[in-house]
């Protein structure tokens, strides 16, 4: 499974370009007035293959990222998502089937209304629990697929199109909370496709236990009209390079839950020595579906699946993704080898001043 | 199979590696907060950066690894987007901003 699903679809190249540089020209005539809030560029350019009970997938791809701030209280960012595809033909046949696909993953406008609250306005990622808008980008995940449960609740896109109220709720020396709450309308556009809903997210973050836990809600306002929970869990030990990570949730016919730990040894001379940039990573998820009704983008049979990865961190932003997994199903097992190379990026947009 | 049991092999000795030196790391990690709590003289400026590496510990790379430096040019970019992204309160963006730019 790939992270997201994308159609290919060719004509949008000029469309999803416009939009960019809309998006670039509104850098260059902020990036003037002030020095240290110089547009940026960033993302990650990644080269994947990934191999799914004996048919290989190869997909080079470049995420990349712009951020400009306009003024005090304004931020426009968007992300694309530039893939190519070669698949093999299988059958018997040899040599490989290619396709593309090149799309923007979102693109708002932040507007820092006050200090607990930001406005946002456009194509967002919808923040039902925490990998849709959190982990997904390919210089973060740690395995190149998301989860089972990573399109609960969402429909094709993953993001909602609308307006979203978000910030840090309260902030005393042993908590915080922070929340997101959205609605979305529906939308049939190639760019910025989305359903009509509505949904909240909620976290509480103990710094001293260096634990976050949270609880999202979404509901889906068209067609089917259902409900979806979730619930999630980070903890990161102080002093460690340990983190785990994990989620639940709920639809009306299935739900699922995802476990993460990832680890890397500051023993051996610390993060930066060849032994430290070892970062092995073990995930293990289950769904569950409790009728035959497929609404919800979960697998349609109850399915396990067990992942161990073994990542590099190179010099200069530079990861380097392996892992093997093993997926149980009532209607087929099967073995996914999956190996990668990603480079993050983040550079000025603009010259600016010098600060 | 062989591909399985290299996964398990590296799996199982990847823990064995890593429990002691967990241990070690909240040894060494209670070490140095230790001095500083014991040492008087420790400078505000030192206690603002200790607090804006708290931060980017706790609520940066939780998600992800730190980047490599960036121009100071776009600092004050990088942390307006993850007050944004990451929810930050607005003292948070503050000490952030001054753990970049010391």
């Amino acid at each position: 499974m790939l992270r997201r699903t994308f159609p290919p679809n060719l004509p949008l190249l000029a469309r999803a370009l416009s939009c960019l540089g809309v998006a670039v020209a509104l850098a260059a005539s902020s990036s003037i007035c002030v020095a240290q809030n110089t547009p940026l560029i960033s993302g990650g350019v990644g080269f994947f293959s990934q191999t799914t009970g004996g048919q290989t997938l190869l997909y080079p791809t470049i995420e990349p990222v712009l951020v400009d701030p306009i003024g005090n209280q304004l931020l426009i960012e968007s992300r694309a998502s530039l893939f190519e595809f070669f698949s093999e033909k299988g059958a018997g046949r040899s040599g490989y089937n290619m396709s593309h696909f090149i799309g923007l993953t979102y693109l708002q406008a932040d507007i820092v209304a006050s200090r607990h609250l930001t406005v946002v306005l456009g194509d967002y990622l919808i923040p039902f629990n925490t990998y849709n808008d959190r982990l997904s980008p390919i210089w973060i995940s740690n395995f190149q697929d998301g989860p089972l449960i990573a399109n609960l609740s969402f429909t094709s896109s993953g993001s909602g199109l609308g307006e979203m109220v978000s910030g840090n709720a309260m902030e005393r020396k042993n908590y915080s909370i922070d929340y997101n709450v959205y609605y979305s309308v529906r939308s049939s556009n190639e760019q910025f496709s989305a359903s009509h809903g509505i949904g909240g997210r909620s976290s509480l973050h103990l710094p001293r236990q260096r634990l976050e836990l949270g609880l999202s809600y979404n509901r889906l306002m068209q067609d089917t009209h259902e409900n979806f929970y979730g619930a999630h869990a980070w903890w990161e030990p102080e002093g460690t390079a340990f983190r785990f990570r994990s989620e639940y949730g709920r639809g009306h016919h299935a739900d699922g839950y995802w476990v993460e730990a990832d680890y890397r040894t500051q023993a051996f001379g610390g993060l930066n020595s060849a032994v430290g940039r070892i970062e092995p990573v073990l995930r293990f998820q289950q769904t569950f579906r409790r009728d035959n009704v497929v609404s919800d983008g979960l697998p349609a049979v109850n399915t396990q699946q067990m992942d161990f990865g073994l990542d590099y961190n190179l010099p200069h932003n530079t990861r380097i993704l392996t892992s093997y997994a093993r997926q149980f199903s009532a209607t087929k097992d099967v073995n996914v080898w999956e190996t990668g190379i990603v480079y993050r990026f983040l550079f000025p947009a603009w010259k600016g001043k010098q600060p | 199979m062989n591909g399985k049991q290299l996964i398990l092999g590296t799996g199982l000795l990847a823990l064995v590696c890593g429990l002691p030196t967990a241990a070690q790391q909240n040894s060494a990690h209670d070490t140095k907060a230790a001095s500083h709590l014991t040492d008087g003289k420790q400078s505000s400026k030192d206690d603002k950066q200790d607090e804006g590496q708290r931060i980017f510990a706790q609520r940066c790379s939780n998600c992800h690894n730190a980047p490599e430096g960036f121009s100071p040019r776009i600092s004050g970019t990088v942390v307006r987007h993850m007050r944004v992204r990451a929810l930050l309160s607005q003292h948070e963006e503050e000490e952030l901003l001054r753990f970049f730019n010391p």
